[in-house]
Order: structure tokens, then C-alpha cells, then sequence
């Protein structure tokens, strides 16, 4: 892993020395609100629990993780910068790596930052903290899965708004095949055990349980497992084009 | 030292290098010569791992580029095409962050960081923003990264380019300051810069070896090598063509005009390409001519360099 550190820590600074975090984290935090309070209706659910707030982060992070991944790759190419990066003694993994664990980095700050809410529900009730911790490390997981797909196709190209495209509709699929009204169309013409099939590959059956409070290995395995798949995928990529 | 064996790189039906062998060895500098698109970057990319060879081979210092990429790196200092740098940070900073890369810490990080500042004269611009530095400090730059290791061999691509002449020449001193105890290959398309600096010089074409050798021997295939001009002070040009053509070791008289009217110019080309400086001064000593100017052509390489990139 040599190497690891310093590429990590540049990829981190980067962020926080253009305008994009600030704007990303301000836009995370208000988004996260109104979606909370606003669509969510959090005051008149009457609970003293996140389960609101959490429900809607399949679908923020669908446009907001993109934009964090979109320039992990597609700028270095841009710029020339990626040369000079992929001649260093370090391995091609270690770099995908560490930019990947720099970005996701970022986006456990802003979602530290929502801290306000966990202080809500404290200031209102009494909640059960355990499904908000689950909830919290859940979301930070499924976030690292959107991200590393992002990562993935910032390497395929050398435009951000195209990597950008590409990862939110990848991740819609991903979506998409855990959402209800899909299982239900595919059980009125399917075997019911089609559409669980289906399902299990999508991020929001898996956060589901785990921000319900359910921690259940496989749940975790199949973040983990996503992250690791695409960002080996995402190292392949960028051998191909290196090789073309 | 660099070895390169049967190199080649093809892009889907585009052939970029082919079959380009080559030896550099230590103390030498080796100019890499050719128009643009010839395959010279390519090569380069090839030679740092950043590509990987469609067929071929190469030894950096021992390590194969096929079998241990992260070896010759470590041996080479890079300067990529158009010097990339992240824009985003600070000069210092950068080189810190190159040199952490690199394995070093504490101490020693900041020990060789100041020693390549110093080298390349970024004191001034140490705490300054990589995007807005001008195109010469963005170069010298990217030099100090290439350099910050004390790497035994250094790729150069272009690494004058872009600069004024004052800055050109300071590049130049440097590289001929360092290139005592390390193997050098410097690509570039300003064929003073090869005079200058390089002690072999390879021209590519069209992705092929097309001339190969010192900057002397390569200028010896001038037409012009060896070739006298001669400029004198209200003479009569018609006598004088005539008494040069009369010459038995002059090949050929050209004129050559003048913006002044009264000085007449005359080119002399040898026969044979032979030296005829000697013979030709005596001849106008004895004929008590009075030279205004008396040059010697070494040959070009401009002529030579568009003779073989041209051909075919």
C-alpha cells in the first residue's frame, strides 16, 4: 500500500481547496432537510427516530454522490495530471484506492455534518439510538457503493458531465430494482421468487434493514462486495485505455 | 541506463512506434528528434510504464519495463508532455507530496524538496498557487518533481517548451549540470536545443529510427557541411564567381543577396564535403581580398532533419 497516504491526502485537499465542497456540503445539508421535513413530513410522523430522515438517502445520493465521483478520474485525464500520477512507483490499486477512500472521506464529513438532526430527535424525544447508528453506517456504505460506481465511470471518460450521466443512470437502475412498484408488476407475471432475485440487487432493499436497526452481515457484504467489484473493474478500465 | 529492444506500439490499425531500438548510457544525453506525431511521447509513455508496448522491450537500469513497472519508475524522473501539475496546490506543497510519494519523510522530504527548489530556482514562487504560475515556472516545476529523487535516469518531454530564450538556456545549463552522473533522454523539436545539450541524437519518423548519431555526424549529411561564406566589401561579383569557380577544391558558387548593396556574399561548397577553410583564406590572402565576413558551416541539422523525416 505505499503510497497510499500521500495520494489520499492530495485527493482530500483538492476537494476542500475548490468552491465544490463547500457548495457540495451545503447542498447535502439543505437537501437532507427539506427532504426531511418537507416530502417527509418528519414533524407530523410524531417519532422521535431517523427513520424519516434516512428513508430518502437511496435517492439524494443518486445526483449528489455522481458529483463528488465525476471528477475523480475524468479530471486527472483532462489535465494531463494522470500521466504523472499513474508514472509514480505506487500500484495502479493503490492509487484507484486511495482517491476512492478520499472522496468517500468527504462524504463521511458532510454526513457527520448532519448532525443537527441526530440533536433533533434527542431535543424532541428519546429515540432508540441504535437504528440511528446503524442508520448512519448504513448510509455511509451504500454512499461508498454509489461513489466507487461513480469512480468506475470518471475513468471512462474525459468529460465529467458524461461520467456524471452514466453513474446516476447506472445507480437508478440499482434503484430501481429494489423499488415496490417494480416487484409488484414482476410478481403479477413472475414467480415471487424472480422478483426477490431482483431485489436483492438493489441498494435500497439492503439499507432498508439496516436503517431499520437490523444489522445483518449479508447486508454489509453486499456494500463491501460492490465497492471492492467496481473499483476492481474501475482499475481494469484504466489499463484498457492506457492500453488503446 | 536505457536499452531498447524492438520497441513498437500499435493503436488499433495505426502503427505509432515500430521496432525503434536504442542505448543510452550513462553520462550521455540522448535528444530525441522528429515532427510532431512521430512517436517520440509514445515512446517516452512506453519507457515509464505509463503504456504498456505492443510488442518489444525495455531495460531501465537492469529492471525490464514488462516484468517490474514500479522498479523503473523508481529509477526515472519524468517530465510529461505540456508538464502537468495539480493546479490546485501549492508549489511547495506539490513537490512535498511528490516526494512522500517517493518515499521520503521528515527530514529528508524537506531536505530534497529545498535542494530541487534551489536547483531550479522556484525560491520566489515556493508559496505560490500552481494555476497561476506562468508557463516557465509551471515547467521548472515539473523538472524539480522529475528531479526530486536523485533518479539515475531522467525523461525529458519537450522540457523547453514554452519558454523564453533567457529560460531556455537556464534549462539547458541545468540539464547539462546534472547530466554527468545520470542517463538522459530528452525529447524536443528545437534542433538548436540538440547542439546545445545532447551528446547523441536520434531522429524518429513515422514511428521508425531514421538517423542516429552524434549532432556532428548527423550534420555532416548536410549538403551544406563544410560550406564557406565569404562576404566582401564592394568587389566585383562577376570576377569573384569566376575566380572561385577556378578553385579546384570548390565544388560549386553560390550568391547570395545582400541587403547592402556593396557587399557582395558568396557561398562555397566543397568538394567531397571537405574542409576548405585554410585553402580558401590563403587563396584570398594571396589574391589580397579583404574579407568583411569569413563563415564556416558545420552543416544543418534543420536541412538534415527534413531530409530524412521527409523522404518516402
Amino acid at each position: 500500500m505505499k503510497g497510499f497516504y500521500p495520494i489520499f491526502k492530495r485527493e482530500l485537499l483538492a476537494y476542500f481547496r475548490s468552491p465544490v465542497a463547500y457548495v457540495f456540503i451545503i447542498i447535502f445539508l439543505a437537501a437532507n432537510a427539506g427532504c426531511t421535513f418537507f416530502l417527509g413530513n418528519f414533524y407530523n410522523s410524531q417519532q422521535a427516530s431517523l427513520e424519516i430522515f434516512f428513508l430518502f438517502h437511496p435517492w439524494l445520493y443518486l445526483f449528489l454522490i455522481p458529483a463528488v465521483g465525476m471528477r475523480l478520474w475524468a479530471e486527472e485525464r483532462r489535465t494531463g495530471t494522470g500521466e504523472l500520477l499513474l508514472t509514480f512507483p505506487v500500484r495502479l490499486t493503490t492509487t484507484v484506492f486511495a482517491k476512492f477512500f478520499a472522496a468517500w472521506f468527504f462524504i463521511g464529513i458532510s454526513l457527520l455534518l448532519t448532525f443537527p438532526m441526530f440533536l433533533t430527535v434527542h431535543f424532541l424525544g428519546s429515540p432508540d439510538n441504535g437504528p440511528i447508528i446503524t442508520g448512519y453506517l448504513g448510509s455511509f456504505l451504500m454512499a461508498g457503493s454509489y461513489l466507487a460506481i461513480a469512480s468506475c465511470t470518471s475513468a471512462l471518460t474525459k468529460n465529467q458531465v458524461i461520467s456524471f450521466i452514466l453513474s446516476v443512470n447506472i445507480c437508478l437502475v440499482l434503484v430501481l430494482l429494489g423499488w415496490g412498484v417494480l416487484s409488484d408488476s414482476l410478481n403479477a407475471v413472475f414467480p415471487v421468487w424472480i422478483s426477490d432475485l431482483v431485489s436483492q440487487f438493489s441498494f435500497t432493499t439492503h439499507f432498508d434493514a439496516i436503517r431499520r436497526g437490523v444489522v445483518d452481515l449479508r447486508d454489509i457484504i453486499y456494500f463491501v462486495s460492490i465497492i471492492v467489484i467496481v473499483l476492481i473493474l474501475n482499475v481494469v478500465v484504466l489499463e484498457s485505455h492506457k492500453a488503446s | 541506463m536505457i536499452r531498447v529492444h524492438a520497441l513498437s506500439k500499435n493503436f488499433n490499425n495505426f502503427t505509432a512506434v515500430d521496432q525503434v531500438s536504442f542505448e543510452v548510457k550513462r553520462g550521455e544525453v540522448l535528444g530525441f528528434l522528429g515532427p510532431n506525431g512521430a512517436g517520440k511521447s509514445t515512446t517516452m509513455k512506453m519507457l515509464t510504464c505509463f503504456i504498456p508496448p505492443s510488442s518489444g522491450t525495455a531495460e531501465i537500469c537492469g529492471f525490464s519495463i514488462l516484468d517490474d513497472p514500479l522498479q523503473v519508475r523508481a529509477q526515472i524522473g519524468y517530465l510529461p508532455e505540456s508538464a502537468p501539475s495539480y493546479d490546485e496546490m501549492l508549489v511547495g506543497e506539490f513537490l512535498s507530496f511528490v516526494a512522500e510519494i517517493r518515499g521520503y519523510g521528515g527530514k529528508e522530504l524537506r531536505r530534497r524538496v529545498s535542494i530541487v527548489i534551489e536547483m531550479t530556482a522556484l525560491g520566489e514562487v515556493k508559496e505560490q498557487l500552481i494555476e497561476t504560475l506562468s508557463k516557465g515556472f509551471r515547467q521548472r516545476t515539473s523538472l524539480a518533481q522529475a528531479l526530486l529523487h536523485d533518479p539515475p535516469v531522467l525523461i525529458l518531454d519537450e522540457p523547453t517548451d514554452g519558454l523564453d530564450p533567457n529560460q531556455k538556456h537556464e534549462v539547458r545549463s541545468l540539464i547539462q549540470s546534472i547530466s554527468e552522473e545520470r542517463t538522459i533522454l530528452i525529447s524536443t523539436h528545437i534542433l538548436e536545443e540538440v547542439e546545445a545539450v545532447c551528446t547523441r541524437a536520434m531522429i524518429i519518423s513515422a514511428g521508425k529510427v531514421v538517423g542516429y548519431g552524434t549532432p556532428d555526424e548527423l550534420m555532416s549529411q548536410s549538403l551544406y557541411r563544410n560550406s564557406v561564406t565569404v562576404s566582401i566589401n564592394g568587389a566585383d561579383p562577376t570576377q569573384l564567381l569566376k575566380d572561385f569557380n577556378e578553385l579546384d577544391f570548390v565544388y560549386s558558387v553560390e550568391r547570395i543577396p545582400e541587403k547592402r548593396q556593396e557587399l557582395v556574399t558568396m557561398r562555397l561548397f566543397p568538394k567531397n564535403k571537405e574542409s576548405i577553410a585554410l585553402q580558401l583564406e590563403q587563396f584570398l590572402f594571396a589574391k589580397k581580398i579583404p574579407i568583411e565576413q569569413f563563415n564556416v558551416n558545420r552543416g544543418r541539422l534543420d536541412e538534415v532533419f527534413r531530409e530524412l523525416t521527409t523522404a518516402g
